[in-house]
Order: C-alpha cells, then structure tokens, then sequence
C-alpha cells in the first residue's frame, strides 16, 4: 500500500504545558509514532530542600496553576502524616468541598475550552462567543459556580490560601455556603444541556488494553488518601506508592515516565471510573450508562466522558457535603494544632487529572530534608507514548490524510487533559 | 461597539508561557461572569492554552513565566521584535516567581538529584526584564483578573493605569481583616504592593510579596515592628524570597 502520512506538531495547543507530537508512516507502516515533553524543569523538589513545614503546601500550590488546591491537599496530608496530626473531622469535609469545586472547575474547563472546540470542528471556543454564546454562558455559569465555591472555602481558586497543616484556617460563611448549594440544584439544567452536548458528538472508535491506577474508594468515591489499585490486580498502600510508579528518566522528555505490570498505565477519570464504578452517584451512573461507560473501558477518548460523569457525582457530593457542613456550630474546630517532628510522610489525592503523590522527610525542626512529588500527567505520559503508536497504526488506513491524522492525534493528547508543565515540576 | 462616538481600539492580543505553572494565563479565562464582554473587547491572536490560532502579528503580548532555558531567551527575544507592548505577566515574569528559589541551590547537584545522569538543559531563574525591556509589569501569584480587566481596558483606551502606590495593609483594613501579625503569623503587607485585594489574609494565610515591595515601604521600620512580634531578620528575609520581589532589600540571587 502507498501510504505516507506525517504529523509534526511543536507545541500542542489547548493543552496546560509544552509537548510535541512526531508521527511518520511510510508505505502504510508506522516508523515513528512519539509523544514528547518539551516543558522547562523547574526543580521544586529541589526548591522544597530546607524549607519550613507551613510554606510546603504554598510553595507546591505553584507546581500547577489548574490543580493547585490538589497540590496543597497533597502536600498538607503528606506533612500531617510525617507528623502524626489528626485533622479534624470538620476540615475533613471542607477538604473535600474544595477538592469537589476544582474538580468541577478543572473538568468543565477541560470539555469546554479544550476538548469541545475539536467536535464542534473550531479552534478555539471564542468563535461560538458570537456564534452560539448559549452554550458559553452554560460553561461560564458551571465554572463560574465552581470556582467560586473553591474562592470561598480554600480562599482563593489558583493556589488557595485557607488549606493547612492540621486542617482549615476558618469555616467559611455558612449562609454562602447554602447560597452555593442552591445556585448549584438551580444549575442542573445546565448540567443536562452539557449532558445533551457531548451525546451529540463522535468520539473515535479507537481501544487499547490498558492498566488503570487509582486510589481504591471502600464506602466513598476516593478523591482524598487510602489505598491504591490497579486494574491489573496490584494493591498497595499509600506510603508504597513508589512500588505503583517506578519512576524513571528518558531522554527525548523531561518530564518522567513511569510503569508498572506493563509498558505502561493510565491514571485519570476514566481510572477512576474503571476501577471505582460502584461507588459513583446514582445520577452519575445514570449519565456513565447513557454513554456506555462501564468497567473496564479501554479507550482513552471515553476520559472525556469519564469527566463528564464526575462533574454529576461532584455536584450532588457537593450539595450534601454542604448541608452537613452547614448543620455544624460555625464555632467547630476546623484546625488541629501541629508539632513538628523529625519523620516521612506520603500523601495521595486524586487530581482532576489522575492521582498524585507528595513525600516529604523532616528534621527535628520542621525543615524539608527531602521531596517528591509524582505527578499525574508524569504517569500518563508513557501510556500516551503508547496509544499514539496504537492509534497511527490502525488510522493507517486509505483515505486518511496528514491534517485528520494531525487531529486524531492532538485529540488523544487532550483527551488525558494533560498537565505538562505540572508533569515537569 | 462605540463609547462616546468612538470607536475603540481592539488591540490584538498574544499570549506566551515560559517557565512557570499557567496559573496567571488561567486567570484570563476566568471571572466568568464578564468572560464573554472581555473576550468581546480584544482580538486573541495567539494563546496556545486556549486556542489553536497561532498568529504572530500582535500588539501586545503577554508574558507568562519566568526565564531558565536558551530556547526561552530566544522565543523571548523574537516576541520582543514583534510586540508593540510586552507585559511582564505575573509574579514569575516581573520577578522570577518562587522559581527564583532554585538560584539558592547548585544548579548541577540539583539536576543530578532529580535526573540522574540524564540531566536536562537550565540555567539560573531570571525575570523578563533581565532578557528584555518590558513595557509594563503586572505582579501577583497569581494576578488578580479584575485589576487586569481595568488593566485592559486602559490599554484599549490608550490610557495610563495608576497602579496603586498603597500597601496589601491598606485593603485588609478595608476589608476589616483582622491583623495576621496579631494572631501570630509573619506578614508583609504593610510593606507589599496593594492591588490584590488582600485575599491571603482574608483567608487566613499572612501575605508573602508576591506583588513585590510597595512603593513607599520603610523598611527599616518593618524589621523593627516583625520583631517586635517575635520574627527575626532571616524570618523576614526568609519570606521575602519566597517570590523574589523584594530583592534590592535582600541580595538575594
């Protein structure tokens, strides 16, 4: 067959970060297929040396701008646990309200700004401002409630001021938060539109077998600490999340690359989806059967979808997390006093992009002697390396073009709503 | 769209990410409830993290992030060409962000420990004005979206935006916050530039400088009432390192 396609994309757009895409098939055989993280290092692990105890989760806040509320929760639960701190019950479920409200904020950014703009046959989604700003306005109200739920529990959206060791720096305003809620049910609507928006478009028929790593939820949909799993059959603790990463340098990439029982894995909402599916919402489940999502789907397209189910369980979580936060005395607890010893603490979260993991050692004085935080995109980029080659392989077919064969790719790409510049931190 | 009967420029915008976390370019599609008016008033010609377009001809350009590579200063440089108006964009572009942390380690011992003997091209942390001149510098970790709407719309008018010469001190006590120092916490908003709005405090956090110092600060006076509150010297250095703001005060790299 004489089939010669090429696909060179420096800097792919609509994704958080730098990475290139380098595709060559020749006569109908793949020759090169590679996904490559271009992004400036910037050593925070390095950075965290010396630094006292409370400017931990404030400075790895900065690791990423779109998860940075994620990043602290990460970095205090690793801190607290190198201490021995309770965090109070309280605090607990403000935790969660805010790791809730980025979620949505993050998904809702992806399947709008970054992923629609590609169904919908656009670059950007500026154009539809003009062209249909109903939809615009949908987004801009989903997002806008999100963001403004994490403004007013965690203090500020992008690298959040309110999240602690020991727990939160105060209980935020009580009626607001009811305020929320009911800004929230009033938005459902709004919900089913974007529901009704992504049944409209096709999502390419494309599978791979994949392993999926997430935390393992046992009564609640995990976002915060516990166990870990593969859909391979691999089950550890959180402070053994080193044996779930293997971590590893390679050449063409700064970002890390990682493994497990394969070549590679996938972490993300469809991983949490695959391997969490019967503790997700009731409603959620409702969208994930409309859509066929159910465990365990292969094709990294159905993130997407995958993220789409999570926004419903996240905002009916949310409705109920704020009515029992709201039934406390606004005079609760909400932060544990913490006293620093010498010690090593994990913390894992669920990102909206996969899990995460922070590590830190201390002296006796609360002073960082070591760091390391592996990072979600860090673990999917392997696996997207791999899909890449999965998915040139079978669109290397007649018919097939450089510009269509461009936009698979580039969709794949978004598809894991990677965050490349978190990825090389 | 006119105002007055004139018709408004619609300057075409550009924005570029060095090396940072995206988090001030984020802002930009934020604050949703004016989103659509603010998209209306500009032309985005090139914003890689929201749009596929890339045009090189541009007005303004917006940069994001500070400066740690050589493939940086030369992208920069090319930008600076092109860009009637290049503005420092974020705590990381005025000032190198708390990026700028890495210049207090061994460049070589740091790239060996995270990789090994794969180790990756950087270079110590420098603020855009360090590379190239800079038109105007918006600080904060991150910018605060509203000022940088008011910011906007005085460059579509062609008119100078007064920066605020006060402290973050000022708006927490128009916010009625209670004083961080007073509950035991480090702050630097008596000597930070204001213009954020004093949300850190406001959440309970003591304000670092990340908009750097205040036009007026004394510090002298500043050491004096940290210490009187229990912080040292190295305390108070210590902090104003943190996002590399304050840097005439502290020498720091």
């Amino acid at each position: 067959m004489k089939l010669d396609l090429k696909v060179d994309v420096h800097h792919l757009t609509r994704v958080e970060g730098h990475g290139n895409i380098h595709v060559k098939i020749r006569n109908g055989v793949v020759e090169e297929a590679a996904w490559e993280v271009v992004e400036t290092p910037r050593f925070f692990e390095v950075m965290l040396k010396g630094r006292k105890w409370d400017e931990a989760g404030i400075l790895t806040a900065r690791i990423c701008g779109i998860c940075s509320i994620g990043h602290t929760l990460a970095s205090v639960r690793a801190t607290e646990h190198a201490f021995g701190v309770e965090v109070p019950e309280v605090a607990q479920k403000l935790r969660m309200l805010a790791k809730h409200g980025e979620t949505l904020s993050s998904h809702y950014l992806h399947l709008f700004f970054l992923a629609a703009p590609d169904f919908l046959g656009l670059p950007s989604v500026i154009p539809l401002v003009e062209s249909n700003p109903g939809i615009v306005a949908i987004a801009a109200r989903l997002k806008g409630n999100a963001n403004r739920l994490c403004d007013l529990v965690a203090g500020r959206t992008t690298h959040p001021v309110s999240i602690h060791v020991g727990g939160m720096a105060m209980m935020p305003d009580q009626r607001k938060l009811l305020a929320f809620r009911d800004e929230m049910l009033r938005n459902l609507p709004d919900v089913l539109a974007t529901i009704e928006l992504f049944k409209t478009i096709e999502l390419p028929d494309f599978a791979r077998e994949t392993e999926f790593v997430s935390l393992r939820g046992e009564t609640n949909y995990p976002f915060i600490g516990g166990d870990l799993i593969s859909s391979d059959g691999f089950y550890k603790p959180e402070s053994e999340y080193r044996s779930m990463t293997n971590e590893y340098v390679v050449d063409h990439s700064t970002s890390k690359w990682c493994k497990l029982s394969r070549n590679s894995f996938a972490v993300g909402a469809l991983a949490r989806v695959n391997n969490n599916y019967h503790l997700l919402h009731p409603e959620a489940v409702k969208v994930a059967e409309m859509f066929g999502l159910s465990p365990v789907n292969h094709n990294p397209f159905m993130n997407n979808i995958a993220q789409l189910v999570e926004c419903v369980h996240c905002t009916y979580e949310s409705v109920a997390l704020i009515e029992e936060i709201a039934a406390l005395p606004a005079t609760v607890k909400t932060k544990a006093a913490v006293k620093p010893i010498a010690g090593i603490g994990v913390g894992a979260v669920e990102v909206p992009r996969g899990i995460l993991y922070h590590e830190y050692e201390y002296d006796k004085d609360g002073r960082v002697v070591k760091a390391n935080c592996i990072i979600p995109t860090t673990q999917n980029n392997a696996n997207i390396y791999d899909d890449m080659g999965e998915l040139a392989k079978k669109f290397a077919v007649k018919g097939m073009t450089d510009s269509k064969l461009e936009l698979l790719c580039s969709m794949l790409v978004r598809a894991y709503d990677p965050c490349i510049s978190c990825s090389v931190h | 769209m006119k105002y007055l009967s004139i018709e408004p420029l619609r300057p075409k915008i550009a924005v570029f990410d060095f090396t940072d976390c995206e988090g001030c370019e984020l802002q930009l599609a934020n604050k949703e409830e004016t989103l659509a008016d603010f998209i209306k008033v500009i032309e985005i010609v090139n914003f890689r993290e929201v749009s596929s377009i890339k045009d090189d001809n541009y007005d303004i350009a917006f940069i994001e992030g500070a400066i740690s590579r050589a493939d940086e200063i030369e992208r920069l440089l090319e930008i600076r060409k092109r860009a009637k108006t290049l503005v420092a964009f974020g705590s990381c572009a005025c000032f190198g962000g708390v990026n700028r942390i890495k210049n207090q380690h061994n460049l070589s011992k740091a790239n060996q420990e995270v990789y090994g003997d794969l180790q990756k091209d950087t270079m110590p942390v420098r603020a855009v004005k360090e590379i190239v001149s800079v038109d105007m510098e918006i600080p904060g970790c991150p910018v605060n979206k509203e000022e940088v709407e008011r910011i906007v719309q005085c460059l579509i008018w062609e008119a100078t935006f007064p920066f605020p010469v006060y402290p973050v001190c000022f708006e927490c006590r128009q916010r009625f916050t209670t004083c961080l120092f007073e509950m035991g916490e480090i702050c630097l908003g008596s000597i930070t530039a204001g213009g954020c709005n004093a949300p850190c405090p406001a959440g309970g956090l003591g304000c670092w400088g990340c908009r750097g110092m205040a036009a007026a600060a004394n510090i002298d006076e500043y050491f004096e009432v940290a210490k009187n509150y229990g912080f040292s010297r190295s305390d108070v250095i210590e902090k104003m390192n943190f996002f590399g703001g304050f840097r005439s005060i502290t020498g720091a790299k």
